[in-house]
């Protein structure tokens, strides 16, 4: 910074990620220039990270209130009441922009982060989830086609899926892929969290700049929850945790606020910062045990912005002041400057409130764990005249800082969006990569899809993770459509994350519907009645109005849906400026959504059972073609909008499979979603070690609607005429696919009321055989486990 | 009977142990800066990343105060118990033959996987039958088991090799698909799967674990399968 009069200009603000205005505002609050100290921190309080200034009169729309909701929005984390005197904490967090500069840490540190979001309202870790997207995978190294289609007895389908993109690009996308969960099982295993579910997909427009989304669950006695308001003038701030070092500095608005240019990997590598999981086991061993002891009054964990923002929304939620001495804090780094350790995004680090007489017992307990603990400071009063309190930082007692606290929290001017829908498609159609047609046959599509990066099976992924550590783990992953937890009562929790970032770049509005229905979709199937849902909101550059349209139109859709489904927003986090040198990312709102079931053991797997079981299609799902699976294998681009969705006919739906399967009456259960009907069937079938036979009549293909322009093919039985194709392979939500016995199928039907519960076949044998009835009777594909297994391996081959 | 589970900083499945000890007898978690043992009859040294596991897996671990009076006890006949982290301490200490090193895939894996009983009758296998199959998971980094051939000459002579992996389950590269092995005495037991993680259906995959708990019940208590 240039020390002109020792004071830095409004270069340096500018250089620091304000705007000239929000400087001269800074300056006006401050009655003064501000110094290097409150300018650094100025500007990372007022950065989009922290103050949400793009997003918060947005965020104001969604619906927070709820009979289950014990805590909301505005703390660490929100938590949700599920009965026995428990309440489970949880938060969807992203480190995008850190993943996309080096992955492994930048994973780690995301769920460290997430973490301590749960344990510093004081809740214990049970569980953490991730959502990842990345560019596409591109082709399998030499001979992995092979590997990927063993079994497939010469089929042309399984390794096509993976041709795409170029070399370099795709070893890229592997690097980042690979790094990212590395990072993250690093991060949960060491610390004894399991990971118990997640998505990873990969589309184009995320080449430049991945999503690394985590989500963690906690749970905890409902007396033990604390806030992280200071309170008490004269009561005192202990620092505790790892040492604070330069790693991290300037991450909030350097990496976090801005897009992310061609040549950033390297030259901002030192902005990441470095996960310790032994560390943070500690810190989450010692957090609780000094709240068990009722020994502090309130806490806060450093994240984003380090010192500058814990110390500062401590003392804004509280209504009070703080001094802060640096030379308190424990230092990696020798000479390092003030304004350095306020803004440090060291890692492991916890703040917390504590009454004088307790310091003693807090610093033992510390010391009992081999963490840090130091007193860095004092909470003081606001002036008697009702003014803000103070955020004054001293070293060796000497003022070096002195802002007011609700300038540098309060005061971020907020911007109102400039929406506009975009007249000319934002996004370039896909790159066809599986040499498919309208003429193709079925089995051939339905190879291609399950070999597809996108479709096949995440066990390469999910093996590297703990996901049985507590033992509470119910279903494990791919074993049910969510994540089942047991709770000491005997009922459980049941939590799924979800996002579609190509339907909502369709449809802002509706993509994002059937991202909250998703989930909700995914509980159903285990039983599970929605609690409460948190979201993370990963858009472009909002100062652009076609990102902003996608912004607003989403968030209106988020609310729409978590009204509808009684599934309150609790809290959750936004990433803006997800844009690299080729344009904005889809617009991807990941939802995670938490609900409970009364009994664990109900919980239904997603796999088939039974031999001579029936196989049903519930619920009246409108299939198209539009930003489906097949459409982007087929190199289609994105229609202009999606099917509208009668939300009350598909919760409906939900209802019943989630009464079903709580009543056992549904041995698997299992919603229709990416790849259509024919992808579901082979998962049940490939999840369950059993093969079906189906019979599609007539009555399944009204209404579909074809939003792709697609002429029909001559309708002979061997090929996949696009109403066939909508059919089969057509995506859109509201459709399970469940087996049960003849009995308990009766006893479905008669509870359906409106909701179609149509039967379609039998479970048995060792392969999946679909035909079609009525006019256009024939057998549309026949595929033995083997091949199936051998088409969803497709991922595997491309980790090799 | 009483189990005693050792907690270092880093461990994560000691809970885990706990509980599944508490199945078949009293537990109590025993801290690592401590020596006294808390007159327990058999101890259990849990998974996880004891120290962060820096330096090398156990390597720390068995220098705590802990470690010192369980080297003691073992040495004296009592009965031990080294699941995943500990089976890499107990190694470390040296109570164990061998070594583990990083899984051949060099990627953190975990797999229920299917074992075989090899010897019973044992201190650790009385409740299992010769060549029973075992379904317990596993989770880890480094568990492919390593001996030089004479030490493996002679554990397999004198049955100190009690578990091995089921044909086409050895994930990790072990050297003889050994999953578990005991010392000559028979009354240190090391293994790489989870035990502790499948004492119950609904969350463990199986309860096969328990029968391991239950032979260390049994054999303290003098009760003969």
């Amino acid at each position: 910074m240039s020390e002109r009069a020792g004071l830095p200009a409004v270069e340096d603000a500018l250089a620091l990620g304000l705007t000239r205005s929000e400087y001269e505002l800074v300056c006006a609050k401050q009655g003064c220039v501000p110094n290097v100290l409150e300018l650094a921190m100025y500007s990372l309080l007022w950065s989009e990270h922290c103050a949400y200034k793009h997003s918060k009169k947005l965020l104001r729309t969604l619906p927070t209130e709820g009979e289950h909701v014990v805590m909301g929005p505005g703390e660490n984390a929100g938590a949700v009441d599920v009965g026995g005197g428990l309440v489970c904490a949880f938060k969807v967090e992203s480190h995008n922009h850190p993943s996309a500069v080096e992955p492994f840490q930048g994973a780690a540190t995301g769920v460290g982060g997430i973490l301590r979001d749960i344990f510093a309202i004081g809740a214990r870790p049970i569980a953490v989830l991730d959502s990842l997207r990345f560019g596409e995978p591109g082709d399998a190294p030499a001979g992995a086609d092979e590997r990927a289609a063993a079994g497939a007895a010469g089929a042309s389908g399984p390794a096509d899926g993976l041709r795409a993109g170029g070399g370099e690009r795709s070893a890229r996308v592997r690097y980042l892929l690979d790094g990212a969960v590395s990072g993250i099982g690093h991060y949960g295993n060491s610390i004894g969290v399991p990971t118990v579910g997640g998505e990873v997909y990969f589309e184009a427009p995320y080449e430049h700049n991945c999503l690394v989304n985590a989500m963690a669950l906690g749970l905890a006695p409902r007396e033990r929850l604390v806030r992280s308001a200071a309170a008490g003038p004269g009561n005192v701030l202990v620092l505790f945790g790892a040492s604070t070092g330069r790693d991290g500095i300037g991450g909030a608005s350097v990496l976090a606020s801005a897009e992310l240019g061609a040549d950033d990997d390297d030259s901002k590598r030192p902005t990441v910062q470095v996960g310790d999981p032994f560390e943070e086991k500690k810190l989450l061993e010692c957090s609780l045990e000094l709240l068990d002891r009722g020994l502090i009054v309130a806490l806060q964990d450093l994240g984003a912005a380090g010192l500058t923002s814990s110390a500062s929304e401590m003392a804004s939620k509280g209504g009070v002041g703080i001094d802060l001495d640096v030379a308190n804090v424990p230092l990696r780094e020798p000479d390092m400057e003030p304004f350095e350790i306020m803004v440090s995004e060291s890692q492991e680090r916890m703040l917390c409130v504590v009454e004088p007489a307790n310091v003693d017992a807090v610093l033992a307990i510390c010391a009992k764990w081999e963490v840090n603990g130091s007193a860095i400071g004092v909470v003081t009063a606001s002036s008697p005249e009702g003014d803000s309190g103070r955020m004054r930082v001293l070293r060796h007692g000497e003022l070096v800082g002195d802002m007011p606290v609700s300038a540098l929290v309060d005061d971020c001017p907020l911007y109102d969006l400039q929406p506009r829908k975009p007249t000319a498609p934002i996004y370039g159609a896909p790159a066809a990569t599986a040499g498919l047609t309208l003429e193709s046959a079925p089995r051939d599509v339905l190879l291609a899809l399950l070999s597809s990066p996108n479709l096949s099976s995440r066990r390469p992924l999910f093996e590297q993770y703990d996901s049985i550590v507590q033992s509470r783990t119910v279903r494990r992953p791919e074993q049910a459509d969510a994540a089942v937890l047991a709770l000491p009562d005997g009922s459980a929790l049941a939590v799924s994350i979800d996002g579609n970032g190509r339907r909502v770049a369709a449809d802002p509005y509706t993509g994002t519907v059937e991202a909250v229905l998703e989930c909700a979709a995914n509980l159903a199937c285990v039983g599970a009645e929605p609690l409460g849902t948190t979201n993370n909101l990963n858009f472009g550059n909002p100062e652009k109005p076609h990102i902003a349209w996608q912004l607003s139109e989403s968030v209106r859709g988020l609310g729409d849906a978590c009204r509808a489904l009684r599934a309150p927003i609790v809290g959750g986090n936004v990433s803006l400026y997800n844009e690299g040198a080729t344009g904005p990312i889809y617009p991807t709102p990941v939802i995670g959504m938490v609900g409970r079931l009364p009994d664990a053991r109900r919980a239904a797997p997603l796999g088939f059972q039974r031999a001579g079981e029936h196989i049903a299609l519930v619920g009246r799902p409108r299939p198209s073609r539009g930003a489906s699976e097949l459409a982007k294998l087929c190199g289609e681009p994105l229609p202009d909008g999606l099917p509208e969705i009668d939300i009350a006919t598909v919760t409906a739906t939900h209802e019943l499979v989630r009464r079903g399967a709580r009543d056992g009456l549904l041995s698997s259960a299992h919603d229709i979603a990416e790849g259509g009907l024919a992808v579901a069937l082979a998962e049940c079938c490939l999840a369950g070690g059993l093969g079906a036979e189906v019979e599609l009549g007539e009555d399944l293909w009204e209404g579909i609607p074809l939003l792709a322009p697609a002429p029909h093919a001559p309708g002979s039985p061997s090929r996949v005429p696009a109403l066939l194709s909508a059919a089969l392979f057509g995506e859109g939500p509201g459709g399970f696919l469940v087996s049960a016995s003849a009995d308990a199928l009766r006893e479905l039907r008669q509870r359906a009321h409106a909701v179609p519960v149509l039967d379609i076949g039998r479970v048995g044998d060792d392969a999946l055989t679909i035909v079609a009835a009525g006019a256009s009777a024939g057998r549309m594909l026949t595929l033995t486990l083997d091949e199936l297994a051998g088409a969803h391996a497709g991922l595997a081959a491309l980790m090799q | 009977m009483k189990f005693g589970v050792l907690q270092f900083p880093g461990s994560c499945d000691e809970v885990d142990a706990l509980e599944a000890a508490r199945r078949v007898g009293d537990a109590e978690l025993i801290w690592h800066g401590q020596r006294d043992l808390a007159g327990a009859d058999a101890i259990v040294v849990p998974g996880g990343f004891s120290y962060g596991d820096y330096l090398r897996a156990g390597a720390i671990a068995r220098f705590s105060p802990a470690m010192e009076s369980v080297i003691d006890f073992a040495r004296d006949g009592g009965l031990v118990l080294g699941i995943c982290n500990g089976f890499q301490v107990l190694c470390e200490a040296r109570l164990l033959p061998g070594a583990l090193l990083p899984n051949a895939n060099l990627r953190f894996t975990f797999r229920q996987v299917e074992l075989e009983v090899l010897s019973s009758g044992g201190s650790f296998t009385r409740a299992c039958a010769l060549d029973e199959r075992l379904s317990i998971p596993a989770k880890h980094a480094w568990g492919r088991y390593h001996a030089d051939p004479q030490t493996l000459a002679t554990m397999d002579r004198s049955g100190q090799i009690v578990l091995r992996y089921a044909p086409g389950q050895n994930f990790n590269g072990s050297l003889h698909d050994i999953a578990g092995v005991c010392n000559e005495a028979g009354n240190v037991f090391g293994l790489m799967p989870h035990p502790e993680h499948a004492v119950d259906e609904l969350v463990g995959g199986s309860a096969d674990g328990l029968k391991i708990f239950e032979s260390m019940r049994m054999s303290v208590e003098g009760v003969h399968a």
